[in-house]
């Protein structure tokens, strides 16, 4: 568990490799195509690229008619300026008239740590998820980055894809080769479920093992699809525990969370929700000291636990 | 494309504004104003300008129309009804519970429908990625767009106008709806747009002026607009909001009105013997 993939690379190098073997694929980009990664794809197809200036709004638009005429566009920027300096058009000219638009959000999360809160996007999924006819993807690794992609591809409409711009470790279900629809087992557990998604997988697996040896058992379950969220599988892996966590890079109001709640709202178990609690991000030396300082590490995520089993006060 | 016949365009124009009061019918708002002004110019693109199927909407090779000013769409669906896309008789259930022709345009559910719009300054951009995708797959239709005088207060607009004019994309028009009307009054005291086709011009756009109820000079327009020179192609056409309905003629509150029985009749006679 420790060999790290850049996630963003990864996509960049999986968008070309699957633009070539679908010429319906084009991509635009707002001037951040070398952070997106899309760049990759203007060096391989440069007639297939579309610069469109730091203008978000015509962007996702102008993708809604390339859409609408057969292609297949793939949008890029930083998650924030997406989905909330073009939210409306994603809305109207995408969601609402079922255009098939793959949105790619980079920079998701606190990962963009320097340049602080107008660039760190915590509200997005929560305002992808309230949109009719999309989906919302949320990577855990480099891997599932590539497959989102290629999950996006064979739905016929609008999708959003998360992508950090941190390295991110490769993980590995339980069960391999599941959908990404579904949410995965990751790691089984008797006393509490934790389900997470991007980067905070891989903290809920660490914290699975630190809580191991107190004596604690974790389930760990990946949900990289937000909507559609499979409630019938989130209710079963949250049946047969005392206590339900759930962990995301995300406000804790719309995202993951929300949507557990939603599927559990009948349960008698507590759920607690972790995340960034109704505030904006800041600037920081490195991604790491934001996750600290917000609360989303396995260490929070162990205080957590102990707390929902009355093994220790949360602080 | 239909041959050039004034009489018939104008006939066919009578045709649209009796659909556009149909679909509005009796003691319900409606968006009369922005619809009669668009009349004109929807009726030389459905009747003489643009390549299209009625009984084939999606034939990859059609024209695209799409209405930027989304409310406006009544002209657009009297249009397509009057083509065949759809019985006229449907008109009147617009804006009804379940209706298939809602109160701004829907493309997935009603025929000959291209784009979702109603929100403005969206349109011009949707088109412009239409526009591009006929570059890639070498197709040689054009894209159509009918946006608002008001909606440039959209800066999205002029994203697009900019994007366009980068890419070069001349085989997509704007055709402005000039009435100098906004939905509260007149653009001129409330927010004034300025010069429209010298911003266009200086956008890098080739800029044609016309009186949007000449039908001459409106297909004159249309056929100009065909040359490819590399520049994208504003037709500004000059238009009275709420054409061929005298009490509605530059009436702010016709912008969404609701039509009396007896303005409603008036309305329909008045289209019928009118030569506009």
């Amino acid at each position: 568990m420790t060999k790290l993939a850049c996630p963003r690379e990864a996509y960049g190098r999986h968008l070309v490799k699957t633009a070539a073997a679908d010429e319906r694929i084009v991509a635009l980009d707002a001037d951040l195509s070398g952070s997106t990664m899309s760049c990759l794809l203007r060096e391989e197809y440069p007639e297939r690229f579309f610069e469109m200036g730091i203008a978000e709004q015509n962007m996702v638009a102008v993708a809604a008619g390339l859409a609408l005429s057969g292609k297949i566009p793939f949008v890029h920027s930083f998650s924030m300026f997406l989905t909330g300096r073009a939210f409306e058009q994603v809305r109207q000219s995408v969601a609402l008239a079922k255009a098939n638009v793959k949105l790619i959000g980079s920079s998701c999360g606190f990962s963009d740590f320097g340049d602080g809160a107008t660039h760190q996007a915590l509200e997005d999924v929560a305002v992808m998820r309230a949109l009719p006819n999309m989906t919302v993807l949320v990577p855990m690794d480099a891997a599932e980055v590539a497959e989102a992609v290629d999950l996006a591809l064979e739905i016929q409409g609008p999708v959003y894809i998360r992508i950090s711009r941190s390295p991110m470790e490769y993980l590995t279900k339980a069960i391999p080769g599941s959908s990404l629809f579904e949410p995965a087992l990751m790691a089984d557990g008797r006393d509490l479920t934790v389900f997470a998604n991007g980067l905070m997988t891989t903290e809920a697996l660490q914290a699975r093992e630190i809580l191991a040896k107190e004596g604690i058992s974790l389930r760990v379950v990946n949900v990289s699809c937000v909507k559609p969220l499979s409630k019938e599988a989130i209710q079963r892996w949250a049946e047969d525990v005392q206590g339900v966590i759930t962990v995301e890079e995300h406000s804790v109001i719309g995202g993951l969370g929300s949507a557990v709640l939603e599927a559990l709202a009948l349960s008698p178990r507590p759920t607690y929700v972790m995340g960034a609690e109704d505030v904006f991000g800041q600037s920081a030396q490195s991604h790491e000291e934001l996750l600290v300082y917000y609360g989303l590490t396995k260490e929070a995520i162990c205080q957590r636990a102990r707390f929902l089993l009355g093994r220790r006060e949360a602080s | 494309m239909q041959k050039r016949d004034l009489d018939y365009l104008k006939s066919k124009a009578r045709a649209v504004r009796e659909g556009i009061v149909r679909a509005i019918g009796v003691d319900q708002k409606g968006h009369l104003g922005g619809s009669m002004s668009s009349a004109d110019l929807v009726t030389a693109l459905y009747f003489y300008k643009m390549r299209h199927w009625p009984d084939d909407p999606k034939n990859p090779d059609r024209d695209r129309f799409i209405f930027s000013k989304g409310h406006s769409v009544l002209a657009q669906y009297a249009a397509l009804a009057e083509c065949g896309y759809f019985p006229a008789e449907a008109l009147p259930t617009t804006k009804q519970l379940g209706s298939f022709l809602q109160g701004h345009p829907e493309r997935d559910r009603t025929p000959g429908i291209e784009a979702n719009t109603g929100s403005l300054g969206q349109g011009l951009s949707i088109g412009l990625g239409m526009a591009l995708a006929a570059r890639l797959d070498k197709r040689d239709y054009k894209v159509y767009v009918i946006v608002g005088d008001a909606e440039l207060a959209e800066g999205q607009i002029w994203e697009a106008v900019t994007a366009a004019s980068f890419y070069r994309t001349d085989n997509l028009i704007a055709i402005v709806d000039h009435n100098k009307m906004q939905a509260t009054g007149p653009i001129v005291q409330l927010y004034d747009v300025g010069a429209v086709g010298k911003k266009f011009a200086s956008f890098g756009w080739r800029v044609l002026e016309i009186d949007g109820h000449d039908m001459e000079a409106v297909v004159d327009a249309l056929d100009a607009a065909d040359i490819s020179t590399g520049q994208p192609v504003a037709i500004v056409a000059h238009t009275v909001k709420g054409k061929g309905v005298s009490f509605a003629e530059n009436v702010a509150s016709f912008h969404n009105g609701a039509l009396t029985r007896e303005q409603y009749q008036q309305a329909l006679r008045e289209i019928a013997h009118n030569e506009v």
